[in-house]
Parts: C-alpha cells; structure tokens; sequence
C-alpha cells in the first residue's frame, strides 16, 4: 500500500520553507536548459509557473484548450486577492493570515502549507505591481484594500471588480515575454487527453488540437497540471463553460490520488436560477457584502413591495446568529444559513428561491457616487442578466457551487503521488481545508505558480541530470493515443438521441441535490445507485454528431461528461466516509442544536486521499493524518 | 416568444459558407442570447445534425471569448455588451436575426461562428508587458502611483481582447485594442523604461496582421467595454515620438 509522505519539513513553521528552499538540490543555470517541463493549462496557476520556469532556463511547453493564454476562468474573479502587507495597519500579520485560513478552512489544511502561503503572499503584490497590474490606489497614490469574509482585517488587493483579469493579464504578458524570448512553446487550442506514464514516472502528455482534431504526443522531464478545478460536475455552477475535470480526473486514472474530492464551495452570493434553460450561474462578488446587507421579510406571507417592508419586519439573518462577523461571516456558514430560510419558505423573487442583499444603508451613508465606483460594474451585470437595478431594488441572491477544494493530493513541494507529475492552483487540493475563504484563490494560484512550483521542481529533476530520457516513440505513448481515438470514435458511432448537454443536466442535478450545500447518508447512498444508471444511459444513448478531425465541442463536451460521471461518484463516497461536518461538507446528522457544523477532530483530522482500483466502484482510500504544530484545533465562532 | 434565425454556416477554413435558416420557438426573456442558441443545437443535435459551433466561455462578458455580428453589429444591439451578456428581451417576438462571424482579414474563419483570434497574441508578444523577473520586484508601495494614472492605466486594462473593434472596422484595423495595452502600461511609472521600444514594437506587428485606422470610429461604438478612441490618438503620438527617439539615437 502506498504510504502518503507530505514531505513536510522539520523545523518551526516560521522557517521551515526557507531551510526547504536551501536544502533543496539546485539545478544550475547552465543544466536547466537541458530539461523539459510540459505545464497543462495557463490560467493563473499555469501562467506564472510556465512564465517563471521559462525565465529560469528550462525548456517550457504550455498547453490550453483557450484560444488564447490571456483567457482562462481566472479570468472572471472579481472581488480580489489576499497578501499580508498590513498596509493599514490594522494588525495583519502573515500569522495572522494563516491563522484565518487555517481556521477559515476548518482545520482540515496542512499547517505548513498555509503559513508558506501567507509569507509568499506579500511577494505576489509586489511582482504583480511590477508588471503594471493596475491596482485601486488611494488618493496618496499608495495601494488601497477591502476586507472579505472570514476576516476582520482589510487585506484584499483588488482592481476594480475585474481583480481576476488583470492578474492573468499580467501573467499572460510575462508568458508572452517569453513565447518571444523562444523559451516557452505556446500550444493553444490544445487538450490534453492523457497523462503517460513510463516506469512510474510522468514523461508526458497526448492532446488533441481542437480545431484540427489532430492527435499527438509529447514528452518532458516532468509535467506539471495547472487545470483548475472541477465546479462544473454540478452543470449549474458559477465556473465558465469549459472548466472541466479531465486533466486531473485522467491523472488519477493514471495513479495520481485524488484528495477531499467531496470538499466544493457552495457561495452564498449568486443571482438565483430564473428558468430551466439556463446554462451557468453568475456570482456576484463577495466583496459586495462589504456594503450589502443580507435579509429575508420575517413574515412567512410577506406580500408588500420590498421598499415598504419596515426595518422591524426585515430578518438580517447573517447579523442575527453571527453578530461579530455579520454580513462578513464565511462562504460556508453564509451559504447554510441562506438554504436554511429559503428552506423555510422565507424565499424572496418570482420562484421564492432567493434572499435580498440590500445596498440602501449604504447608499444612505456613503452616497449613491460611492457605490457606484466601488461596485458599478456588478451593479451593471446584475441589471443586464435580471433587468432590476440594485440602486433601487435589494439584489436578490443565491449560493451557487463556485469552488472546488478538493483536487490532487499533493506532497509539500506540490508532487502528486505519480513521480514527476506536480498539480498547482485550483487542480490541487493543497491549501484551502474544507472551506475556502475569499481572495485566497488567486493568491494560492500565483503563490503556486511564481514562488513555490519554480523552487520545488528543480528538487525533481536535478538527481535527473546526465540520465537517459523518454521520448514519445516509447510504447506507451502510441498506447495513449489509441485510446483516446478510440474513446473518439465510439462517441461519434454511438447513435443515441440525446445531446451530452442533457445528460450533464441530470448529472448536475443528482451532485447537487445529495452531494451540494447538505448532505445525509442516505441521500448520498441514493446518489451512488442513481449515477452509475444515468452513467450507463449517457453511455448508450448519447449522439455526438459530427468527426473527430474538426471543431467538434459536442465530442470535446462528451469526453469531459463521462470523467464528471466517475467523479461524481467519488465525491459521494468521500461525503459518505467522512461521518462529520466540516467547512464546506455539511452531514445533517452531524450538526449541533443550533444547526452549526459538528466537527470530528478524533476521527476526521485527515485527509482522505483516493486512489483508482480500475472500478469505479471501488477506490481506495488512504489518510493523511493532519498534525497542527502551531495552531490548537478549535471551534470555529464567527458569533 | 418566436424568432427566425439566419446563421452562417461554414464546415471549415476554407469550405465554402452560406446561411442556414432555424426557428428558435418558445425562447424566454429571460435567456441570454447564447442561451438561445444553445437551444437550438440542442434540437439540432436531436435531429443528428451537427450544431452552431460559436465561442464563448465565461459567459459573464469578461473573458472575451464570444462574438459574433447579430443583425450586422459587432455583439448585437445592445450598447456596452457582450453577446454572452445580450439578453432576449431585447428582442421581440417575431423577429428575424441574423448572426455572423467576425469579419476581417486578420480574424480567418475557423468553423461556422468560430474565428482565429491569434494576431492579437503576436501583438501582446511584441511588447505588451513589463519585464520584470519573478522575485526581483521591491515593495509595492515604493512605486506609488497617482489615482489618476492608476485609474486611466485601469479604464484602457479592462480590454477583453474579443475583437469587435476589428470587426466593425471597415478596415479590419486593430488600432484600439493595441492602443488600449500600449495606454494601460505607457501611462504607469513600471512602464516608462521599455515605453518607445514596446510602442514602435507593437505598431509594427500590428501593421502586419491588420488593416490601416481611416478614423471611422466604429470600433469605440462596438467595444463592450467602453474603451475610448482616445488612446488611438495617444497611441499616435507616443509612436511619432518613438520614432524621432530611435531615429536620434541611431
Ligand atoms: C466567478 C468567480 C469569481 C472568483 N473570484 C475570486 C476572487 O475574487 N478571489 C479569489 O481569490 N478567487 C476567486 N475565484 C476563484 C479563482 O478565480 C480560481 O480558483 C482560480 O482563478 C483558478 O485558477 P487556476 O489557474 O487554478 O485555473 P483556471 O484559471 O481555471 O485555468 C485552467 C487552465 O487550464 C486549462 N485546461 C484545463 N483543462 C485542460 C486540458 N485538459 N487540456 C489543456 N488545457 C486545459 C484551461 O485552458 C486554462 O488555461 C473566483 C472564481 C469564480 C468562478
Ligand atoms: S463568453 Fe466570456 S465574454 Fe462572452
């Protein structure tokens, strides 16, 4: 049996990355350019580590199913991105940030993992400040903050809504850089369909050229998934269109273990559905709870226009149970108490399936000019999508899944359990516990992708330098690629009746009904006997019109469907084993009288780490036992 | 409600395109317009016939992948939006839309809506960025930027590179969306050092792939994001300015 060795580094956590770093073998200017490494994916995490590696001499070759490296979903944060900087002096600290991260992700994340993440938080601001990303500034021409939920300091760096989009811009341009300095190859349009592995070892990938439909093989020293994460198994999530699993999800076929997989953010800020044809979900910041207030009418049968319902008939539901973080309290708790009165029939909107976030306080105390420049842009996207205008009507809100913890287990220098094949961003399951707090995607991408993947993997390849390599003529490569052609070809000879899209939709609804914001035994052990029908049903009944050597997004969609199906069943499993609530993975069984998570630290302080037996049926599970060195396990309270 | 929908159907690069007419019935309001068409490839696909390919992603209008012309505009009639963003109720019902792809020399058509955006990276790779190494950067308050530099930098940032600019263009010319990343770096501190080498870069690569700005205008009425034609002008300047430089220094 495997035995999962984080590769944790002695020492105190204040210094154990440091010691890593110098302990680490080096590989030396002039021998970086004899290795290869392949990065799949260029959003955020993918961007900076292929812009940084290029920079440092290695040979690079980058890979996107985008048209271009300056798209990606990183693209549409909006609200901002964490660091340490105690800019305002409001008693920040990097402890200080790890601690709430710890804490925030309710003491299910590697201790060391974390506090290396707030101390390279403060050097990604000041490299994304160099290349020119374009930070809100105050008057005195200094960098300007927010705060976020699950904090009680301002350490969100923000641009405008559009945070997101002009840290990829910025990474995008440093990848440019190097695509003209010939250091990193760009392959656009490019999807990889396989991860091959020779001798144990990753040596490369297959992919598919999108718009040619062409099939190829290439091989590096090492391979590094930079993929995202995998919201979009709900159908209906807050992720762009394309997000997928397969990368990581054909990794773990392959031997990479799959971690938490049952951990996904469901965020308590998007606009609610509004019919049946709708195709994705769209979030409205969480840094709007900054300034909005979150209500439902406290009378069951409220019938008056939502400007004439008093303050005192108005239940701001968020202040009342959680009175020290209010409108500010975590993604996870927000979310739960958010279902709990929609639930209770205290919905607001046509469908009853929302609650109001209401900016009249503050347009009251800060002035309608104030609100605008702080939020005009998702004020205007909230109109365009609902036709309602927020300066005159409460928005209306919904959770919506957002985010996925879970991901690739991976080791304290962000190897998976395949030697070779690392996983950085949102692929992996690294940071974030069981809830994810704000802001702290993005950091963790670029903390990822600057600082920490750079460093580690020369600790792989150097003990490499001098000895024979893998090429794409080995047999296992050819292997790979015939099975992904024939995956292809049965799609397109399967003659169903059905479109992928549909079975998504049914897929989506089963994950979010048993496996979403609650879940219970028994509804999960229905989930397991329903996915694997539908499963046999898409496989029978789907159509994919069209070949394989054109555009065909009903073929790439196909290929993504059927890894959601086996995925899908493993997070069930996962929220099934683990008997306990926790951040983000709330167990109905498992709650306290009024109705917060029930945490097990005697049983559940792991992480539970799948490995493929070749039946989706039958995974393995393996621990991680979490040991906190530096922080007591504790009961979170927002109260 | 009840359209009639004319799309350009076109198998491949170099296969010969023609419209194709689809009735898309009980569409709701409430749908975007890419919704729409998703419902008609549903129906397409049905049928066993191949769907609308069309690009499109975050469907939040900031990624910048879709576009499409609708009735003849660059993202439809609705100004400051992308056609992800486009919502049925602009329309009516009864209507008869027609859709289109991006027009223009330097966009080749790659299946039906689909288009080939990649001029625009040979751009960026000219020189639309910083260098600066990962690590080497000082602290970020020590280069303290005026608001209204950093807001200005801001306003030409928020491109999302989608390129209707181009394809309202007469010309097919590229000049706002290279101008609105020359703008966004030529007007921070960070920028000032590479500032005549990136723009008379950028220029160039532009020139090659697009054609020339005649000052129509369409492209600042097409662009979602509101980005101004002012930054051609700045563009302009700071690239005869460049030239003098390069020229002095020669
Ligand atoms: C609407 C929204 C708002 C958000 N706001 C915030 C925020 O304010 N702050 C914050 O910290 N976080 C936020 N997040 C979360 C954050 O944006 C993401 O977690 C993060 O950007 C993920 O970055 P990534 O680089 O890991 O992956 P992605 O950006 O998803 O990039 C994945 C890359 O992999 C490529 N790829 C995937 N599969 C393949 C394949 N098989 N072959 C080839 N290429 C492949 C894609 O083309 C893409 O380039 C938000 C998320 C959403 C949905
Ligand atoms: S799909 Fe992203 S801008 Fe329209």
């Amino acid at each position: 049996m495997t035995v999962l060795d984080a590769k944790i580094p002695d020492g105190p956590i204040e210094s154990k990355w440091d010691d890593h770093r110098f302990a680490m073998r080096l590989v030396s200017p002039a021998n970086k350019r004899k290795f290869s490494v392949i990065v799949v994916g260029t959003g955020l995490a993918g961007a900076s580590a292929a812009a940084t590696m290029g920079e440092l001499g290695y040979q690079v070759k980058a890979f996107t199913f985008h048209d271009s490296a300056r798209r990606a979903h990183s693209i549409a944060a909006q609200g901002g991105i964490n660091a340490a900087k105690n800019y305002h002096g409001d008693g920040d600290s990097i402890y200080r940030l790890f601690y709430d991260t710890v804490k925030g992700g309710d003491f299910r994340s590697r201790e060391a993992n974390v506090y290396r993440l707030a101390q390279v938080s403060n050097n990604i601001i000041d490299q994304c400040v160099a290349q020119g990303v374009p930070f809100a500034r105050e008057y005195g021409g200094l960098l300007d903050n927010r705060s976020f939920g699950g904090a009680q300091v301002s350490r969100t760096f923000y641009a405008r809504g559009q945070t997101g989009q002009q840290l990829l811009l910025g990474a995008y341009q440093a990848l440019a850089a190097q695509v003209k300095k010939r250091t990193v190859e760009l392959h656009t349009k490019t999807e990889l369909l396989d991860i091959v592995v020779v001798d144990g070892r990753a040596v490369g990938i297959v992919t598919r050229n999108l718009h040619t439909g062409e099939i190829r093989s290439h091989a590096a020293d090492a391979v590094v998934l930079a993929t995202g994460g995998y919201s979009n198994v709900y159908f209906l999530s807050t992720n762009a269109m394309a997000c997928n699993t397969s990368a990581i999800w054909r990794a773990h076929r392959k031997g990479a273990m799959f971690a938490n997989p049952s951990f996904t953010q469901i965020h308590p800020t998007a606009i609610p559905t509004s019919d049946e044809f709708q195709s994705k979900l769209t979030l409205m910041s969480e840094s709007l709870r900054n300034d909005g207030r979150i209500w439902v009418p406290k009378d069951l049968d409220e019938q008056r226009a939502v400007a004439d319902i008093p303050e005192e008939d108005r239940d701001y539901f968020l202040e009342r149970r959680y009175p020290a973080f209010g409108n500010l309290a975590p993604r996870d708790i927000s979310s739960r108490a958010a279902k709990e009165r929609v639930d209770a029939g205290y919905g607001v909107g046509p469908m009853k399936n929302g609650v109001y976030l209401d900016f009249s306080e503050a347009i009251g105390r800060l002035g309608r000019d104030v609100i605008a420049e702080k939020y005009g842009n998702l004020f205007e996207m909230y109109e365009r999508i609902t036709g309602e205008n927020p300066y005159d009507v409460p928005m209306r809100i919904y959770p919506a899944p957002h985010y996925t913890m879970g991901g690739l287990w991976v080791d304290y220098e962000l190897q998976t359990t395949i030697p070779g094949l690392f996983a950085i961003g949102e692929a992996n399951f690294s940071d974030h516990g069981a809830n994810r707090l704000g802001a702290s995607a993005l950091m963790q991408g670029l903390a990822d992708g600057y600082f920490v993947l750079p460093a580690t993997i020369g600790n792989y390849l150097a003990p490499m330098l001098g000895k024979p390599k893998v090429d794409t003529t080995a047999p296992e490569f050819a292997e790979a690629e015939r099975a992904v052609q024939e995956q292809n070809d049965r799609f397109l000879r399967n003659n169903g009746t059905k479109s992928v899209d549909h079975y998504h939709r049914e897929l989506g609804r089963i994950v979010w009904d048993h496996c979403g914001m609650e879940r219970t035994r028994e509804g999960l052990e229905k989930a397991l006997s329903e996915i694997p029908t539908l499963r046999a049903e898409f496989e029978a009944n789907v159509r994919v019109p069209g070949s394989a050597d054109t555009l065909n997004s009903s073929l790439e969609k196909a290929g993504r469907v059927a890894d959601f199906f086996e995925l899908a069943e493993l997070m069930c499993r996962d929220a099934l084993v683990r008997e306990e609530s926790c951040g983000a993975h709330f167990r109905a069984e498992y709650q306290t009288e009024d109705g917060e998570a029930l945490r097990n630290d005697a049983d559940y302080a792991h992480v539970s780490a799948w490995e493929w037996s070749g039946d989706s049926a039958n995974p393995t599970e393996h621990r991680e036992q979490l040991e906190y060195e530096s922080v007591q396990f504790a009961t979170r309270s927002y109260k | 409600m009840n359209l009639t929908l004319r799309v350009w159907r076109q198998a491949g690069p170099t296969a010969p395109g023609r419209f194709e007419t689809y009735e898309a019935n009980g569409v709701s309001e409430d749908s975007s317009f890419l919704e729409m068409l998703d419902g008609v490839n549903e129906e397409l696909v049905a049928a066993g016939e191949e769907p609308i390919e069309f690009m499109h992603d975050c469907r939040e209008g900031i990624c910048g992948t879709c576009g499409m012309m609708i009735n003849g505009q660059a993202h439809g009639p609705q100004a400051l939006t992308t056609a992800c963003q486009l919502h049925m109720r602009t329309f009516s019902d009864g209507d008869e839309i027609v859709v289109e792809p991006w027009r223009a020399a330097g966009f080749p058509i790659v299946k039906d809506l689909v288009v080939d955006r990649a001029a625009f990276d040979r751009i960026i790779e000219a020189g639309g960025y910083v260098s600066v190494e990962t690590g080497s950067a000082q602290d970020a308050n020590l280069i303290p930027v005026p608001k209204e530099s950093a807001d200005l930098a801001m306003d030409a940032a928020a491109c999302i590179g989608c390129g209707a600019c181009v394809a309202a263009c007469p010309n097919g010319a590229a000049q706002l969306f290279t101008s609105a990343k020359l703008m966004h770096l030529n007007s921070l501190p960070q920028g000032q050092p590479e500032r005549s080498e990136r723009t008379v870069a950028m220029v160039e690569v532009m020139e090659e792939h697009f054609g020339s700005c005649t000052n129509y205008g369409e492209c600042e009425a097409a662009c979602p994001k509101g980005i101004s034609i002012d930054f051609i002008a700045a563009m302009n300047r700071d690239h005869r300015r460049a030239l003098v430089r390069n020229r002095r220094s020669a």
